[in-house]
């Protein structure tokens, strides 16, 4: 059997993949399922502020809703490693 | 009390009109009165399915808007003396379902109904949440499918969310899970997910499991809900699910690959 095995490798069936994809999937729609809906844009405005110090593509910040014992923890991570600092803007004249 | 029941899942062509159609008469059969509703608004089915598309005259829409009455809208079926049929209408205007007037009807319905079912469009849009909305219970009906079964616990979440019982934070809506379509050669090849993933993954209560069978076809060709083929596996299946919604322990058949029947090979019926 072991050998058979070796020569003629078992092909994993389709429903076992099915599965671990659907349980991957929905493990992370779960997750975000109970966001606030505001977390998006509070998202895109946050970015559109750092933005204007620091270059940063959008996927650099992000905004989780988690729990930390009993207070809800409202997270922000910023990842400005190797980011450029823009230009100091002009103060309006 | 009279019970809401929505028949949902998300995803479309998953057999929720044919599964709305099959539980309600099976509900019926039990001595229950028993009517189901169309939501799915400017895609009238349901009368297709349960064969009383020519006896249309009022709908749900008209019956919101005071056009006509409940006892003018609601269709009587002629298999069985307890259950009622009311289709939707065929309006482009979605919108036309409003919260307040569906709770006005279904305030009425219950008056004279032991059951009220609910067939929900697909998709999770205004109508699909209108249908769940004043549920009491949700039947899922899911197939082995990676889609399906992904759709079907988005619905799920939505049912914990937006339904009248979430925001009024009652016992929450009972949900379970009827699985549809269901291969159990296939499944026993590795080509499809079985009733333990698609139970262990959406992780609710299994109603039911439907063997995909011919007799679901020949049902639909002919207007007659299949639990009225009480020869079919599919429409046995039902009469079980219907069973242990009501309370009741009965074996799941069908989930085993069936031995292949001389008979059964010579005269092809399924």
């Amino acid at each position: 059997m072991g050998l058979f095995n070796f020569l003629f490798p078992p092909q994993r069936n389709s429903a076992s993949i099915a599965k671990e994809r659907l349980k991957i999937v929905l493990a992370h729609e779960r997750a975000g399922r109970h966001a606030p809906d505001f977390l998006p844009v509070l998202q895109k405005e946050l970015i559109a502020v750092v933005g204007r110090y620091v270059e940063i593509r959008d996927d650099m910040l992000r905004v989780t809703l988690g729990k930390s014992g009993e207070t809800s923890l409202l997270e922000i991570n910023i990842e400005i490693d190797g980011a450029k600092p823009k230009p100091p803007r002009l103060s309006p004249a | 009390m009279a019970k809401v029941v929505v028949i949902t899942s998300g995803k479309g062509g998953v057999g929720k009109t044919t599964s709305a159609a099959a539980f309600a008469a099976g509900l019926a059969l039990r001595g229950h009165r028993t009517v189901v509703i169309d939501f799915d608004v400017g895609l009238r089915n349901l009368d297709l399915v349960m064969g009383c598309e020519r006896r249309v005259v009022f709908d749900f829409i008209n019956v919101i808007n005071g056009d006509a009455n409940l006892n003018q809208a609601l269709i009587k079926d002629k298999r069985n003396d307890g259950l009622y049929i009311f289709p939707t209408s065929q309006t482009r205007d979605k919108d036309a379902l409003k919260r307040d007037g569906v709770e006005r009807v279904l305030d009425e319905l219950k008056k004279q109904f032991d059951y009220i079912v609910c067939d929900s469009p697909a998709g999770i849009e205004h109508g699909a949440i209108t249908a769940l909305y004043f549920a009491d219970s949700a039947v899922i009906v899911t197939n082995p499918e990676v889609s399906s079964v992904r759709d079907s616990d988005r619905i799920i979440g939505i049912l914990a969310s937006k339904s009248r019982r979430a925001e009024r934070s009652e016992a929450p809506v009972e949900v379970s899970l009827l699985l549809t379509r269901y291969d159990p050669g296939r499944v026993a090849r590795g080509e499809m997910l079985t009733v333990e993933d698609v139970k262990e993954i959406l992780s609710i209560p299994l109603l039911g499991v439907i063997p995909e069978s011919e007799s679901v076809l020949r049902a639909s060709n002919t207007g007659t809900p299949v639990v009225f083929d009480g020869e079919s596996p599919a429409g046995r299946a039902y009469i079980d699910a219907v069973a242990r919604f009501l309370g009741e322990q009965r074996e799941m058949r069908f989930v085993k690959p069936e031995r292949r029947n001389f008979f059964r090979l010579l005269f092809g019926r399924a």
